[in-house]
């Protein structure tokens, strides 16, 4: 499970792949509980990842930088500071270690640490902290993933824009959770690497 | 929605344009960026620099306070939206000095979150970076765009406490303690007459019918805690200063300095019979005010309304750091 400039590009191109095919569907995800333009910001950021990418960074850890520079300049909202940390606490572990699992769990880390959020709380780090062992332990599925998602729908939001709609929040799925899915679903799709 | 603008899009970089060309003296743009800087590069060397920012739409915060003795630099967000980490960042980089960056919030979510991770992008090129985060208006805990008390007019004396220290030469360490001790003598409350009218959204935050005014709302539009009919000043005064005594404690024994700041569209006429009745309703605590300001100073586009500012001063140097001078557009 070695991170590799070329499974890293991979696996970005396939991301940037379903962000574009979905970019409606994220914002109208948004629109009950957020600003719905998560998915137009989302889709902005990746097309600027790919653009960039075309030019092959030096190492893996340039590149993770380079990713996370990228969203955080291009997305806005929260989401880009946010996405923008877990690829820069990736970037700093690259340094040392080139293993997915453990670059994932350092990327979750500086999630929890940027937003302030736990598990349950209904954002994105939901779906990581339910994936980065399922990767760990090199059993990543499509259902589990589906899982995870779809986990998040009856959560009540305790962070972000969200959360200032309490009860009302439930029966939505989070859209920074799917969008997070898309991001494992595009690791799954990338050879060579899982 | 009636705006003397060219296309809503562009608002924020014309905007800064205007501002650096019409007052040179003062200020210069970092390049690629809407962040703004002294222009007057001597003033910052061997001192920390004081960088804030957040969206646009409050003007003449946080540009106007640029200059000598206040901020060393200051990020245009896009309308009422915060500026990204990138933008911040290089306005870090642009005025440090080897000595550090002291970062100015305002507690709103997105500014928390971009200015903390300008703040690890510079320390991971080795920059020493601290922040503060405002938290001043005592309206209500939660509001639409923040989680806990929302950062408004106040920020701008603390902008000047920490500018005139920096200025004095107080290190990184200093600036951040000094900022630890004002945040909890700054208060803020506001009574809004009506909404700002967001230039790309087109439409008011919220409508208030013509007799109408909402107490405690935020920079934003954001909502207060009551909605009552129009009342002379003399009431809207006892009103906020009512609301600020039970979290101040108001006392003879204690000295306060005062920021009267009109929104946007409140005439500076209005100001001023507002800051009469103030002065008298300070009297009956026996309070006489040993620094005062009235004007626009961190507004909310075109909303009109007033927010009160007390700041009490625990200690006799901050008051001579509110006097301290500055070379800035609007202090």
């Amino acid at each position: 499970m070695t991170l590799t400039v070329d499974t890293l590009t991979e696996w970005m191109n396939n991301f940037t792949a379903k962000i574009e095919l979905n970019q409606q569907f994220l914002s109208d995800l948004d629109t009950p509980i957020g600003d719905g333009d998560h998915g137009f910001n989302m889709n902005r950021g990746m097309q600027a990842v790919t653009q960039k990418l075309t030019e092959k960074p030096a190492s893996l850890m340039a590149a993770l930088k380079q990713i996370a520079m990228t969203l955080i300049s291009t997305v806005g909202g929260a989401s880009g500071p946010l996405y923008g940390t877990a690829f820069l606490e990736m970037a700093k572990k690259s340094d040392t270690i080139d293993d997915l699992g453990e670059l994932l769990e350092a990327g979750l880390a500086g999630l929890e640490k940027r937003g302030g959020a736990k598990p349950g709380d209904k954002t994105m780090v939901d779906v990581w902290a339910a994936l980065v062992p399922a990767v760990k332990s090199h059993d990543l599925t499509e259902s589990k993933i589906t899982a995870a998602v779809e986990a998040t729908k009856d959560l009540v939001a305790k962070k972000g824009r969200a959360s200032y709609l309490g009860e009302r929040s439930k029966g939505h799925v989070d859209p920074g959770s799917q969008s997070s899915g898309y991001l494992f679903e595009a690791l799954l799709e990338t050879k060579g690497l899982l | 929605m009636k705006k003397i603008i060219n296309d809503p899009v562009n608002v924020v970089r014309e905007m800064v344009a205007g501002m650096v060309r019409s007052y040179p003296q003062y200020l210069t743009k970092i390049p690629e960026t809407n962040a703004v800087m002294r222009a007057d590069r001597n003033s910052l060397a061997g001192k920390v620099g004081i960088v804030s920012g957040g969206g646009s739409g409050h003007e003449p915060t946080h540009a106007g306070f640029v200059g000598q003795g206040m901020l060393s630099a200051a990020v245009c967000g896009e309308v009422f939206t915060s500026p990204t980490p990138d933008q911040i960042y290089a306005a870090i980089k642009a005025v440090d000095q080897g000595q550090g960056v002291f970062l100015v919030v305002k507690n709103y979510s997105g500014d928390v979150m971009n200015f903390d991770m300008a703040k690890d992008l510079a320390q991971m090129d080795g920059i020493k970076v601290k922040s503060i985060v405002v938290d001043d208006d005592i309206a209500v805990e939660n509001s639409t765009f923040t989680q806990g008390r929302r950062g408004v007019a106040g920020t701008v004396f603390m902008h000047k406490v920490l500018g005139a220290a920096a200025q004095s030469g107080a290190s990184l360490d200093e600036v951040a303690t000094l900022a630890q001790k004002v945040l909890p003598c700054i208060k803020t409350i506001a009574v809004a007459l009506s909404a700002a009218t967001n230039p790309e959204t087109g439409k008011p935050g919220f409508v208030l019918s013509d007799d109408e005014i909402e107490f405690g709302v935020g920079i934003h539009s954001e909502p207060g805690y009551r909605r009552e009919t129009i009342k002379p000043a003399k009431e809207l005064v006892a009103e906020l200063v009512k609301q600020l005594d039970k979290q101040m404690q108001l006392s003879a024994q204690k000295k306060y300095a005062v920021l009267v700041n009109g929104m946007g569209a409140t005439p500076l006429m209005e100001q001023y019979i507002f800051s009469n009745d103030l002065l008298d309703k300070l009297q009956e605590y026996q309070i006489e005010p040993v620094f005062m300001k009235i004007g626009n100073y961190m507004t909310s586009l075109d909303m009109a309304g007033i927010s009160l500012t007390l700041f009490e001063l625990q200690d006799t140097q901050w008051l001579d750091y509110l006097q301290a001078p500055t070379k800035t557009i609007a202090w």
